[in-house]
């Protein structure tokens, strides 16, 4: 049972001071540049791994015979040469996006969310079985559309996350558990109830026109009507802010910090740990689901089975290598999404194997968290 | 009728089995081995591309194993001397290892199995099936009647209990996470040998799997390899199709019961205490 302090006034006035939006403007003005300076810092690491991924990806080109110089200006010109390659590169991390800010939601309160992957798919699913089964003006069944995904993918979520509350069973397991459960039914579901009739593929029927969300090739005429992004990906951005915005400026984004960093302060200043580790996760869920909408309401418009290679897993990467800030998961993403494009290309151009890619993400990862150790390690001692 | 089920339980259930035990060792020493998955992999691709290189399935068993437990180093000293966190380095790990072996992937020749005994009543197996039980009673037995698995067990129970005996945490750290890489690779050798090949991403979560199967059989040897058995009945069942239940249902299954044991429904499961703890 916890019960307020008697000061609980004066923490409640503390956090407000903390939560003072004007604080770094005014820092800046009065000389002071002591935040900027520690996020400059934070990202030295992230930049050493980029740098020496590239470097690592030339060398292993360079061993296979190949000429590396190439191999780069590949890399420059399929991902830069003109609009329509970019176009592709951001709509390769629109689902990125969505999942390392939901990663890094979660890690920033202590919890960890390896159940991207099958909240995302939840979210996919419950979306396509309303645009599908709904047939109504495209101004409502557009959020409708949207809001199931997050309900479904929030549901998902909350499940580990009411487990760890209630019986303090660990998110990592029963998220992984999750998943393969997702995958499991869903699977059941499209291959057994809702498959398109006289199709072999495991996919469902396509959903109604008004569900579907715009190319932005329709607005900007420098992209070719060919290239997939869409209007998901503003979506993105619009959440990019959001999540800076709620994780460092509202109470909620302080309670959820404090548990994540304090936990026995949290309660005792009147935080129920509990209710947030639940909240997190649900809301986890939900921005993970938003790849969901991305997919089906933006890119393929129905439910095929197994779609994401593994989007809830890089997106771990992503929030690593954005160092769980907001504007750090979008550069990541975009990384991350010039990658997956750079490697068709190189599959293509120069016969390397996709795979390469992938060993270097995990090195990327195991790099990551490597520095991150040592640098806890030493603030520890 | 029944009986049939038996051989496809074995075969399914063996390579979880091993992976399951290298879980057992590497978390009962404190540290959360999400690379199970990646492991296995590994050891599975070693294992044909040992046996297509030198002709030989041992070379081969050999090389898998290596492997294994050269991914198991990574993670020990990701986890252990820099103490990165365990569940990401886990997942690093698995990633690293479906890149490595897709880049590298070997071309789809056919390789010998290893060899099958033909035993009495039983039938005819792969040695690595008999070993199983072999190495279930002797790890039970290892951990839990023996000076040495007590203190393996209290680097992730009681690290202040291993400091007064002046022993270093870091070391029997080590021991489990190698032995883990050690007994997942013979896993995935297994996995490969059955079936003569090797295709990228072959392993399909039974790493996963196998961690379901060591929290559901309370991290210890004896009932985590039931465990295996149990999941591996269940994979059967879904294979040869019996009573028309859905095969996705059967699939679900163990990981539904897996978090039904842990919220403490049905018995209890308790992780070792100072699992995933990086200070001592």
């Amino acid at each position: 049972m916890i019960t307020r302090p008697a000061n609980f006034c004066q923490i409640w006035r503390g956090n407000r001071e903390l939560l003072d939006i004007r604080k770094p403007f005014t820092s800046l003005l009065q000389g002071k540049i002591p935040q900027s300076r520690q996020l400059l810092l934070n990202l030295i690491p992230s930049l050493f791994a980029i740098i020496g991924f590239f470097l690592l990806c030339g060398v292993i080109v360079y061993a296979r015979g190949q000429n590396a110089l190439e191999f780069y200006s590949i890399i420059f010109s399929s991902g830069f040469s003109s609009f329509d390659e970019f176009g592709y590169v951001l709509f390769n991390a629109t689902p990125l996006i969505f999942t390392g800010l939901a990663v890094a939601i979660g890690y920033k309160s202590g919890l960890f969310n390896i159940g991207c992957e099958g909240q995302l798919y939840v979210a996919a699913f419950a979306t396509a079985w309303i645009g599908i089964h709904l047939n109504l003006p495209s101004f409502l069944l557009v959020p409708l559309c949207i809001v199931a995904a997050m309900v479904a993918g929030a549901l998902w979520g909350a499940v580990p996350g009411y487990f760890k509350a209630r019986y303090g069973a660990h998110e990592v397991i029963n998220t992984i558990m999750m998943n393969f459960i997702a995958f499991a039914l869903m699977n059941y579901l499209v291959t057994s109830i809702y498959q398109e009739p006289g199709q072999m593929i495991p996919q469902t029927r396509q959903i109604y026109e008004t569900a579907r969300i715009p190319r932005l090739a329709s607005f900007l005429p420098v992209l070719p009507d060919s290239n997939p992004l869409n209007v998901s990906f503003l979506i993105a951005c619009a959440c990019v802010v959001l999540c800076y915005i709620f994780l460092a400026h509202t109470r909620w984004g302080y309670e959820l910090r404090l548990v994540g960093n304090a936990r026995d302060v949290a309660s005792y200043g009147g935080i129920n740990p509990r209710a947030v580790t639940v909240w997190v996760m649900a809301l986890s869920g939900a921005v993970a689901g938003l790849a969901g909408v991305a997919e089906v309401m933006g890119y393929r418009y129905r439910y095929l089975d197994s779609f994401s290679s593994g989007w809830g897993f890089t997106g771990i990467a992503v929030a690593l290598l954005g160092r769980n800030n907001p504007f750090g998961i979008l550069a990541a993403a975009v990384l991350f999404g010039l990658l997956n494009k750079v490697a068709l290309d190189i599959d293509i151009l120069l016969n390397i194997p996709r795979g390469l890619f992938f060993a270097g993400q995990g090195m990327l990862i195991i790099w990551l968290v490597c520095i991150e150790g040592i640098s806890r390690k030493k603030n520890d001692t | 009728m029944i009986l049939d089920l038996i051989p496809i339980t074995l075969r399914m259930a063996t390579p979880l089995g091993f992976a399951a035990l290298g879980g057992i060792y590497s978390e009962r020493a404190g540290v959360i081995n999400l690379a199970l998955e990646g492991m296995m992999l590994i050891g599975a691709f070693g294992y044909v591309v040992g046996t297509q290189a030198s002709g030989s399935v041992w070379f081969g068993l050999l090389v898998g194993i290596g492997f294994g437990v050269g991914l198991a180093l990574l993670h020990a000293v990701a986890t252990v001397t820099f103490h990165a966190e365990q569940v990401v380095t886990g997942i690093g790990i698995n990633i690293l290892a479906l890149g490595i072996t897709e880049y590298l992937l070997p071309t789809s020749k056919q390789v010998g199995g290893l060899p099958h005994w033909q035993l009495p009543f039983i039938g005819s197996y792969s040695f690595i099936v008999y070993l199983l039980p072999v190495l279930m009673v002797a790890s039970h037995i290892l951990l839990f009647k023996t000076p040495w698995g007590l203190r393996l067990r209290a680097a992730g129970e009681s690290t202040e209990a291993l400091a007064a005996l002046s022993l270093s945490r870091t070391k029997w750290q080590y021991i489990g996470i190698l032995l883990s890489g050690l007994l997942t690779g013979i896993g995935g050798c297994f996995l490969a040998s059955e079936v003569h090949y090797f295709t990228k991403g072959m392993t399909a979560g039974r790493g996963y799997l196998a961690l379901a199967a060591v929290i559901f059989g309370n991290w210890r040897p004896l009932s985590g390899i039931s465990a295996c058995f149990l999941f591996g009945c269940a994979t059967a069942l879904e294979l040869t199709n019996r009573w028309n239940i859905p095969g996705q249902l059967l699939n679900s299954l163990p990981y539904i019961l897996t978090m039904v044991v842990l919220i403490g429904f049905v018995g209890t499961s308790r992780p070792p205490a100072s699992l995933g703890k990086m200070k001592p």
